[in-house]
């Protein structure tokens, strides 16, 4: 059940992301005798404020978060992923300059450098992933840098450098491998967070433009008929919600049965 | 304590350092000439040559730099292209509104994080923990921009008992706190569960049981204030993120802080304040974050002693 339940959301929402080019969505349709009108039989989550149709906004809106968020956590993990295992790897010079180029990064509260680099950059869904990675490989590469600290001096390091395989390959086959398992925890929380932080800028302008559809921008315009028309506001949402939490949950039960800290602390 | 002391406020100074350098480097940032972006494209060559001598962006990039250290030390910070005011005196009128939903959204916080994080850790795997760790996690998925709006089409629209948005009368923080508070006591809470758990199976508690204090007292009195150092980091981040200015939670709800002046800037293509408000926030996220860091050290001798 907590494997399944995060599993099949997250599922439904790839499948549906995935196809929705081949669906034949009409998101920007506009029916000007269905404006606002409320979730029907015939049309399940009602018309939005143009009378283009909730439904396959929604669809199209998991497009974009799906590709967004994938595109930021794939961006995030390998290049700090690299960076940070090198960097951890190497020592002396290059890891004292990576720790104060983190640290800095580290000293921007939340979204708000996203939010500057987005509102720099101007809007767009290219920019919006830039702005997103440049902010979010910072997280994993600490984490790498943290997990090969302990690792560098491990025996099988020793072997290897011993036998005289160069540092790329000791990287690639001695280390990543090992620290796999965290970096994977850690993004399967990048995607809930990506996924929110696309949507949150969405949501302030500064994502995808009109007539794209973000559940972000959904939200955003819904705000303004939330009093005739909460469903504008609820269903995305809602979309939101349920992708968000199955990603948190997913990233739960996999710490629960890789973090090995973790199961010491339960069996005591 | 004193070489903790200096390496961590060291440290502190080097990313403040580097917070201006990338604050500063933000208007090279924008795609093609700033001064166009900022103007439009309508606008006379005349008007854009002196905004770019005003700005300096005439000069080279090291002079640029060493213009705008040295504006910063002397507090002054330019002026806004929107309304032409000194962007000093826009944020000090912006600083009390953030300081006072930050304060407010704590209470909140604490108030809600504690409670259940303690009785989710002492009954733990019983429906109660089951029940507060499944609240933690939809306080954690749902989005202060979903969040937000549910609440004023509860609190406000349909009950009545709160205004829509803005600052006005005393209620008008509530739906804004509770909408920062939530979200936050979801991973407090949750981190409260944990340390408080790594605790209970120390030598210490079995002792306090032992010598016959009640599971209460025990919890309250021992576990607690040894379970408090990783909770205050995270509480110290989360104060430093609030104080900078929920930005997302103050656009919702129009909430004259500086979360939401840097939004308004941002849309008005007023870059300067853009920055300025990027700096103000980012500042006092490491001044905060230097703070609780020492107040660690102070409560934790392990820490001030370990490199002495």
């Amino acid at each position: 059940m907590r494997l399944w339940l995060p599993l099949s959301i997250l599922g439904a929402w790839a499948f549906l992301a995935i196809l929705t080019p081949v669906l034949s969505l009409t998101p920007d349709a506009i029916d000007l005798t269905k404006i606002l009108s409320p979730p029907s039989l015939e049309h399940w989550l009602g018309h939005d404020e143009l009378g283009r149709p909730v439904a396959d906004r929604l669809l199209s809106g998991a497009h974009t978060s799906f590709f967004v968020s994938l595109c930021v956590v794939a961006l995030g993990v390998s290049l700090g992923g690299i960076l940070g295992v090198s960097s951890a790897y190497l020592g002396e010079w290059v890891d004292a300059v990576f720790v104060r180029i983190v640290d800095v990064m580290l000293a921007f509260p939340g979204l708000l450098l996203a939010i500057a680099l987005a509102g720099a950059l101007g809007p767009g869904i290219g920019n919006v992933i830039l702005a997103l990675g440049i902010v979010g490989w910072v997280g994993y590469a600490r984490l790498a840098r943290g997990q090969v600290l302990a690792l560098k001096h491990a025996d099988h390091v020793l072997a290897a450098q011993a036998i005289g395989a160069p540092p790329w390959r000791i990287i690639l086959r001695h280390l990543l491998p090992l620290i796999m398992a965290p970096l994977i925890i850690e993004a399967s929380f990048g995607v809930a967070s990506a996924i929110i932080a696309e949507a949150g800028l969405s949501f302030l302008g500064l994502g995808v433009q009109p007539p794209a559809a973000s559940w972000g921008s959904m939200i955003r315009d819904g705000t303004r008929y939330m009093l005739v028309a909460p469903h504008l506001v609820v269903f995305p949402g809602l979309a939101l919600m349920a992708v968000v939490l199955a990603a948190n949950m997913l990233g739960d039960w996999l710490r629960d049965r890789l973090d090995v800290k973790e199961q010491r602390s339960r069996r005591s | 304590m004193s070489y903790f002391l200096v390496t961590r406020i060291l440290s502190a100074m080097i990313a403040l350092l580097g917070v201006i350098f990338l604050v500063f480097l933000l208007i090279h940032m924008i795609p093609g000439d700033p001064v166009e972006v900022m103007l439009g494209e309508s606008a006379q060559p005349t008007d854009k040559e002196s905004l770019r001598h005003a700005l300096g962006l005439d000069r080279p990039l090291h002079q640029q730099w060493w213009i705008y250290v040295n504006g910063l030390l002397h507090l002054d910070l330019g002026t806004s292209l929107f309304s032409g005011r000194a962007i000093v005196d826009l944020l000090i009128e912006r600083i009390p509104a953030t300081l006072y939903l930050s304060l407010v959204s704590l209470l909140v916080t604490i108030g809600l994080a504690l409670p259940l994080g303690l009785v989710a850790a002492v009954r733990q795997h019983t429906p109660l923990d089951y029940g507060a760790m499944g609240f933690a996690l939809f306080g954690m998925s749902i989005p202060n921009f979903w969040m937000g709006p549910l609440l004023i089409l509860v609190g406000a629209l349909w009950l009545g008992w709160f205004p829509v948005s803005g600052k006005e009368g005393w209620n008008s923080v509530v739906l804004p706190a509770l909408t920062l508070g939530t979200a936050m006591a979801a991973i407090l809470a949750r981190m409260i569960r944990s340390s408080v758990l790594e605790v209970l199976g120390e030598d210490f508690m079995r002792t306090a049981h032992a010598k016959g204090l009640s599971s209460t007292r025990a919890v309250l009195c021992h576990a607690l204030p040894n379970a408090l150092l990783p909770i205050l980091t995270l509480l110290g981040l989360q104060l430093g993120g609030l104080l900078g200015g929920a930005v997302i939670t103050e656009t919702v709800f129009a909430w004259p802080g500086l979360g939401l002046l840097m939004i308004e800037a941002i849309q008005q293509r007023d870059y300067p304040v853009v920055q300025a408000a990027v700096l103000c926030i980012s500042v006092t996220y490491i001044m905060v974050n230097l703070l609780t860091d020492l107040l660690y050290a102070w409560l934790d001798p392990r820490i001030r002693f370990t490199t002495d």
